[in-house]
Formats: structure tokens, C-alpha cells, sequence
């Protein structure tokens, strides 16, 4: 699907009239080669999930999962991460549309419901550090804070990348290079929902029952 | 200001290190004094540091390699001659703490920095050429994939003189690497260098699975993909998906010592047999991103000079393809002793022997090419039987290994050294001597001298059997691995014959460098002038030698397995003139070398705890790599009337020549 509809950017107005069929498909391959990284990088995710399986029981006295999550304020993280999903969606079809100003829009919007995701997540682990219940508490929490934080660390990066794009789409508009970046990011963003919902019901749901 | 960096950092008390320091920073500053005598340093950083050229990207990988094989193999010789000489009470002339950074120095480095590289450099050299690309699918990335190994390999030899290396073995095993037992630097030098240069490879790995799927040319169906490539695409696929546990792994261990966590500690709840899991989940798939584009050298090897398509070419994929999903399910038999229970270790025992299978299918196919072939006994093919019958016995202690009940006998004793030495020198070694032999004319114009690749093969194999079979024969009086002494003085006379074995080694070694002096020397003679001297098979032959940076002015069109060699068989090569087109390629970038030294950068602040440089490096890579996102001045065209003057320029010159 996403392919489709890079073709035509990715050849209008180029160079390569003449020898069109010698051209591979540049954008189509910028796509495909991020799949592939995403792929690895749930490797990484699936690294830190096994670890966390392992560990959990590791509590060395301290807080269980229980003790310590609090639902309410994690599900308002949750669906502040998922309703962004569907902005970032509806951004990509602004962009089909050559929409440049929708799409800024929408990735304004995106921006703004990451950053409510992530200040969830710091006055979570603030406050988890201030009862004492850091890091380097058990095993557990080692466990805990990086699954978590790698999660929010991706985020972060997805939100200097939306940074990044908006510069561009001002300065360039929808184009050629443009474009499979937009795609890319709105993969990473969908991706990085994905392993939320995991987390969300691996460890805060799990943890909790 | 410094962090924990002083100038007691500079293992002063230790005069070996001194000599060789002083000799490293000789050496280094007169190489920086002839490049800036001779003028070289502009052409340097303009065609090859930042050239996105796959083909300059190989050699220079293969160049790091070199290089760092021979510190690699510094440290072999002095653990040998350590170990000749510390039996009975004498505590040789290594204390304990600098023989422990010797041999994980020794692991480190040949793994990642000489078998990676040499591996990464052939694909790097020839995966496009054989699909008949133009360049991989994200040259930039390319370039910087060999700066991050670059820099980290300087990451490595710095430790040698500011501070110290780790001390805990190749895979740094927690909890002795933890904080509480490995206090100093020399972990983290590990964490730093293998992290930084395991992105890179990640990259290498994603960037190849992309141009193996999407840019073959015209006709080259997966199943007409030469043996190489495909080995290459399940090396890479092995890549993609193991890497990133390496990642995750070394950031844990880092976690753990840099903010007190406790994913591998003894205490509060930590698993330090977590860490051997990953490690090696990581680690076994390891060794066959290592071994399978060797297994595509000979491959190529062996059908070019047997002159016959290779054997059971569908069969030979298909083990490859066993071989890669298998290499994730046998991990625990480098720890069957953990007590995982009889069961968990039948299964991974079982698995493991498998593996032997699809690699036994291999060997024969690599037999029956050969028979009833007319066999042209070049380095090259030297260097394929000795592989076929060395991997073969190291294959079989592996299967011994393999069984649980032997294990528990042979875990961590000499027998180890001795299996996984017979398998990486006798397959992934000489599968990149193999391959450098076979492939050096298509980067630089001339084959290498024969007489002298000869010697080196006949140096390796008798110097590798001199050297390790005697480890076999002590691993059963109950030697241990990693002995810096031993009072068992019976031991002594085999530990002299493995000495005499590294020394006729090192005579190998000497003999590939005079070969690539000799063959220089003789360059005119020994010019490959058709692009194609060894009669061979495969598209990459199809163009000239050195090949042109944009590797074809033609795509090729491909009807088969092994199309070049049906081609010159139907005589079509001069059927056709086409007209030249013009071409389109990337330009190169300082972007690749620039980030990668930030990150250098970045992995020295973290190493010695300087937060201020740590911060620094860590916006350098950032910035800088933004700056690379905003270029949109990344390609360019060639115009057709200079690839037709390259390409005639070739044509009169294999004209003159016949």
C-alpha cells in the first residue's frame, strides 16, 4: 500500500525519464529497509521482554508490580500513544492528498500527544525514584525501568524526528525525499504503539492481576 | 575535569607495553608524516574515507582487517610462548593480570575486528557486482558502517596504552565483568567498542538484505543468485536478527555498571546465567554470519576452477537456509554445564548435531563438484581443500561437544580452543584468504602472486596443525583454558610443539605480506586484462578489472544459474552495441567519517567517565548526523559520454591484449 503510493512521488518531475527501467524503486526501497530495521529493533524489545519475564520475580524484598503501578494514570499514557497513532494516520492521508498543511497539522497534533505520553512516563518513574523504588532497588525494577525507558527513549526520538519533518515540510514541502520519510516515521510511530500495547499488557496488566 | 583519565592511566610499570606503545606511536606518527609528505591526505579523505563506493569500502575494511590481525596474532604468539614457558612452578614473563587482557584482547579483536571486517569486506566487494547492481541500497549508511568499525577498532588499540582491556575473556561473562569485580576501565572499553561497532554491523546487515532482495538485476531470480550471495543473504539475515541482542545485552551490562542496576549481579535479584543466554543467543548465530559467506567463497572456488557448475547448487541453498534458522535454537551448548537438566540439554545437544547435516550435504556437494572436474590447483583452490578437510575434523570434535555427557568433561578446557580454532582458521580464515586471492584482481587490476599465496597455505595448514592438535591431545590430561601457569611440568613439551606451530603461523603471515609486496612489484605482468582471469561464472567477471565505480554501464540480463559462464560458452559477449546511458549514483559524504568520530568520541568520554566530552560526543553524532539529513545534494549523473569513454578505454586495452 505504502509503496504505491511512493512510486508516483518518487518519479514525478525526476531525471530518470530516459532510462526508467535500469531506476529501482528508491523510495519503495528506503521503505522496505526500515521495515527491516524495525524488525531488529523488536528483536531489541523482545531481548528486554524476555529479560523482564525473567527478572520479575526478582524483587529482592522490594515493590512488586502490583505495589507500585498505578493504572488510571498509565491507561491516560496508553490512550494519549494510541489516539496519536490515529493522528499521525490521518497525517499520512493529508499527505496523499498533498496536503502540506493538513499533514503539520496533524503531525503538531502527534507531537503534542507523545509529549502528553512521555510526561506520563517521567512522573511515573520521578516519582517511582523518589519512594526509593529506583533502578537499582531489585532486578525487577532494572527489568522494569529499561523495558519501559527504551520505549520512552524511542519515543523521544520519534518526537525530534517530527521536529525534523516539520522543518522540512516547511522548507521543502511534499517531495521525493520528503515523503518516504514521512512514511518511514509513520511506521516507527505505529511500531512504537505496538510494543506499547504489549507493554501495557505484559507488564502494567499483568503486573496488576 | 578528566573524569577517571590520569596520567597514571599509562601502564608505565609494564615494559612490554611501553615498547610496543612507543613502537605504535612511531609507527603511527610516520605513516601521518608520509601521507602529509607525499600529499596524500586531500585524495585520502576525498576518494576513499568518505567514498560511498562499495568496492572502496571492502578494501579498506580489508585493510582494517590486516592490520588488526596482526595485533591479534601479536597476542597469539605471546600467549603461546607464556604458555611454552610458565610450567612447573615458573611463572613465565606474563603476570596473571596482563595475560587475562591478552586473551580477550586476542578473542576481541580476531572475532570482530579481523573475521567481521574480512567478511563484511568481501560482501562489500562483491554482492553487488554479482547481482549486477551499481551500488547497495543505502551507500551512505555503507560508509558509515565501516567508520563505526573503523573507530571502534581505534577504541580497541587505545586501551592498549591508556588504561587497560578487559580482563574477563572474549565475551566478557558477568558478574565478573559487573562493577564489583571489574572495577576499571577495561570493560568498558569492551562495552564501548563492541556497541559502536555492533551498529555498524546492524547496518551492514540491513543495508545487504535490502540490495540482495531489491537490486538484482534484470532475470536474476533468488534461485539464479550465485552461491556467495545467497550465503551472504542468510549471513545478513543472521545479522538483522541477532545484532540487536548483542545490543541489548551490552547496554544491560552497562546499566548495571554505570547506575547500579542489577540485571547480572549477584544480589538483589539479578540472573547471571540471563547473561550467558544472551550473550550466546547472540553469539552462536554469531559464528555463522562468520562462517556461511566463507562456505559461498569456496563455493565460488571450487566451480570456477573445477570448471563445472557446482554440485547440487539448489541443495547448497537449501542447507545454507537450515543452517541459518538452526543457528538460533543451539545456544546452550556453550553452557550445558549451567544445569539446565538432562532434558534441556538432550534437546540443544540433538539440535546441535543436526546442524551437522545440512553441512555434511555441503562438503559432499563441494567433493562431487571437484569430481570428474578438470581441478586447476591454484592458491585458491589450496586453500579450499585444506578447508574441506580441517572444517571437517573441527566439525566432528564439534558433534563430540556436542553430547552433553562429553561436555561436562571438556567444558572450558583446551579441547574448546582446540574445536573453535579448527573451524574459524580452517573455514572462516582461509575462506577470506580464498576469497581475497579470488576476488583481489576485480579491485585493483592484478592477480596476486600464486608462488607466494602458495607458501602462505603451506605455512598456514602445517603451522595450524603444529599448533592445535597438541591442544587436543593436553585438553585430555585435564588442561584448562586460559592458564597463565600450570605446575603440571609433563604438560610442557606439547605446549612447545603448539609454540613451534604459531611460529611457522607467523611464516604464513610473513609470506602473504611479501606476496602482496611481490605482487605489486609485479603488477604489469600479472594485469587482469579482460576482467575475467580465472575463467569464471559469475556476472562480477562480466566487467573490467579494476571493475568501474559504476560497477556496469549496462545492467546485464541474466537467463540462469552461472549466466556469464553460458554466455562466453554461446559466444554472445560482443553481440550487441548498445548505447551508453547516463548514470545515475551517489555522491560521496563527509557525513559517514564525521559522525563515526564523534562517536569514537562519545565512547571514550563514557569510558573514562569525562561527562562533559560523553555530552559532546553525543550531540556531535546527533548534529552532525542531522546535517547529513538536510543535504539534499547526495547524487549525481554520469554522463553517457564518460562512461562511453571509460568503457572504450577498456575495450581497446582487451583488444591490444589478445
Amino acid at each position: 500500500m505504502a509503496t504505491d503510493t511512493l512510486h508516483h512521488g518518487a518519479h514525478a518531475g525526476d531525471h530518470d525519464d530516459h532510462e526508467h527501467h535500469e531506476h529501482h524503486d528508491v523510495a519503495g526501497t528506503k521503505v522496505f529497509g526500515f521495515w527491516v530495521y524495525l524488525m531488529s529493533d523488536l528483536v531489541i524489545f523482545g531481548t528486554l521482554f524476555a529479560t523482564y519475564a525473567v527478572l520479575m520475580r526478582g524483587t529482592a524484598g522490594g515493590p512488586t508490580g502490583a505495589d507500585i503501578f498505578e493504572l488510571p494514570l498509565i491507561l491516560f499514557g496508553t490512550f494519549a500513544l494510541l489516539i496519536s497513532s490515529f493522528t499521525f494516520g490521518m497525517g499520512v492521508l493529508a499527505m496523499n492528498a498533498n496536503r502540506v498543511g493538513q499533514l503539520k497539522m496533524w503531525l503538531v497534533v502527534t507531537f503534542v500527544l507523545g509529549l502528553m505520553f512521555l510526561g506520563m512516563e517521567v512522573y511515573e518513574f520521578h516519582h517511582l525514584i523518589h519512594e526509593g523504588y529506583g533502578p537499582d532497588r531489585s532486578a525487577f525494577l532494572s527489568a522494569f525501568f529499561t523495558l519501559v525507558g527504551t520505549h520512552g527513549l524511542h519515543v523521544t526520538f520519534g518526537m525530534i524526528w517530527i521536529l525534523v519533518m516539520l522543518v522540512q515540510l516547511q522548507t521543502k514541502g511534499i517531495n521525493a525525499a520528503t515523503r518516504p520519510r514521512i512514511l518511514c516515521l509513520s511506521l516507527f510511530w505505529h511500531f512504537l504503539d505496538i510494543v506499547w500495547i504489549c507493554v501495557f499488557s505484559f507488564v502494567y496488566l499483568m503486573g496488576v492481576l | 575535569m578528566f573524569g577517571k583519565l590520569g596520567f597514571d592511566a599509562i601502564p608505565l610499570h609494564d615494559p612490554i607495553i611501553v615498547v610496543v606503545g612507543i613502537g605504535m606511536i612511531i609507527g603511527g606518527l610516520g605513516l601521518l608524516a608520509a601521507i602529509t609528505y607525499f600529499r596524500k591526505w586531500g585524495w585520502l579523505w576525498n576518494e576513499w574515507f568518505t567514498s560511498v563506493d562499495h568496492k572502496k569500502l571492502g578494501i579498506m575494511y580489508f585493510i582494517v582487517a590486516l592490520v588488526m590481525l596482526l595485533r591479534g596474532f601479536a597476542d597469539a604468539i605471546m600467549m603461546r610462548t607464556q604458555q611454552m614457558v610458565a610450567a612447573g612452578g615458573s611463572m613465565g614473563f606474563l603476570p596473571p593480570d596482563h595475560y587475562d587482557q591478552i586473551f580477550t584482547a586476542h578473542g576481541v579483536i580476531m572475532i570482530f575486528f579481523v573475521a567481521m571486517p574480512m567478511v563484511i569486506g568481501l560482501m562489500n566487494l562483491v554482492v553487488p557486482l554479482q547481482i549486477g547492481a551499481r551500488d547497495v541500497a543505502f551507500p551512505f549508511l555503507n560508509n558509515l558502517s565501516f567508520w563505526l568499525f573503523a573507530v571502534s577498532a581505534i577504541l580497541i588499540n587505545i586501551s592498549l596504552v591508556v588504561g587497560e582491556f578487559a580482563t574477563t575473556g572474549w565475551l566478557a561473562y558477568a558478574p565478573l565483568s559487573g562493577i564489583e569485580y571489574s572495577p576499571g576501565v577495561g570493560v568498558d572499553y569492551w562495552i564501548w567498542a563492541l556497541q559502536i561497532s555492533g551498529i555498524g554491523t546492524t547496518l551492514t546487515g540491513i543495508n545487504f538484505f535490502v540490495t540482495i532482495l531489491k537490486m538484482r538485476t534484470k532475470g536474476m531470480t533468488l534461485f539464479r543468485m550465485p552461491i556467495f550471495t545467497w550465503t551472504s543473504l542468510c549471513a545478513n539475515v543472521l545479522i538483522i536478527a541477532s545484532f540487536p541482542i548483542l545490543t541489548a545485552t551490552i547496554a544491560m551490562l552497562t546499566l548495571d555498571r554505570y547506575f547500579g542496576m542489577n540485571f547480572f549481579t549477584n544480589e538483589l535479584g539479578g540472573n547471571v546465567m540471563m547473561y550467558v543466554n544472551l550473550i550466546w543467543a547472540w553469539g552462536h548465530p554469531e559464528v555463522y554470519i562468520l562462517i556461511l559467506p566463507a562456505f559461498g567463497v569456496f563455493s565460488e572456488v571450487i566451480a570456477t576452477f573445477a570448471r563445472k557448475r557446482l554440485f547440487g547448487y539448489h541443495t547448497m541453498v537449501w542447507a545454507t537456509v537450515a543452517i541459518t534458522v538452526l543457528s538460533f535454537i543451539v545456544w546452550l551448548h556453550h553452557f550445558f554445564t549451567m544445569g539446565a537438566g538432562a532434558n534441556v540439554n538432550a534437546f540443544f545437544g540433538i539440535m546441535t548435531m543436526i546442524i551437522a547435516i545440512p553441512t555434511g550435504v555441503k562438503v559432499f556437494n563441494w567433493i562431487f563438484t571437484i569430481f570428474r572436474g578438470r581441478l586447476e590447483m591454484t592458491s585458491p583452490v589450496l586453500w579450499t581443500l585444506g578447508f574441506i578437510i580441517t572444517f571437517t575434523i573441527g566439525g566432528m570434535t564439534g558433534v563430540m561437544l556436542a553430547l552433553p555427557a562429553a561436555n561436562f568433561v571438556l567444558h572450558n578446557s583446551l579441547f574448546v580452543i582446540a574445536h573453535f580454532h579448527n573451524v574459524i582458521i580452517g573455514g572462516v580464515l582461509f575462506g577470506m584468504l580464498a576469497g581475497l586471492t579470488y576476488w583481489f584482481p576485480k579491485a585493483f587490476g592484478f592477480t596476486l602472486d600464486e608462488k607466494w599465496g602458495k607458501r602462505s597455505f603451506w605455512f598456514w595448514i602445517i603451522g595450524f596443525y603444529t599448533a592445535f592438535m597438541p591442544l587436543y591431545v593436553l585438553s585430555f590430561y585435564g588442561a584448562a583454558r586460559r592458564m597463565q601457569s600450570y605446575p603440571n611440568a609433563e604438560w610442557q613439551p606439547w605446549m612447545i610443539v603448539a609454540w613451534v606451530g604459531a611460529v611457522l603461523i607467523a611464516c604464513g603471515i610473513a609470506c602473504t605480506i611479501i606476496q602482496f609486496y611481490v605482487s605489486v612489484r609485479d603488477r604489469k605482468k600479472n594485469a587482469d586484462v579482460t576482467g575475467d582471469p580465472w575463467d569464471a561464472r559469475t556476472l562480477e567477471w562480466s566487467t573490467s578489472s579494476p571493475a568501474p565505480f559504476y560497477n556496469f554501464a549496462h545492467e546485464p540480463t541474466v537467463g540462469d544459474i552461472d549466466s556469464f559462464w553460458t554466455q562466453k560458452q554461446r559466444g554472445l559477449e560482443q553481440a550487441e552495441q548498445k548505447a551508453y546511458h547516463d548514470i545515475h549514483m551517489p555522491k560521496n559524504t563527509h557525513a559517514g567519517p564525521i559522525i563515526s568520530v564523534f562517536a569514537m568520541i562519545f565512547g571514550f568520554a563514557m569510558i573514562w567517565h569525562i561527562w562533559w566530552l560523553a555530552i559532546v560526543g553525543a550531540v556531535g553524532t546527533l548534529v552532525s548526523f542531522l546535517a547529513r539529513v538536510f543535504n539534499d545534494d547526495i547524487d549525481y549523473y554520469v554522463p553517457a559520454a564518460e562512461v562511453e569513454r571509460i568503457e572504450q578505454a577498456h575495450l581497446k586495452r582487451v583488444e591490444a591484449h589478445s
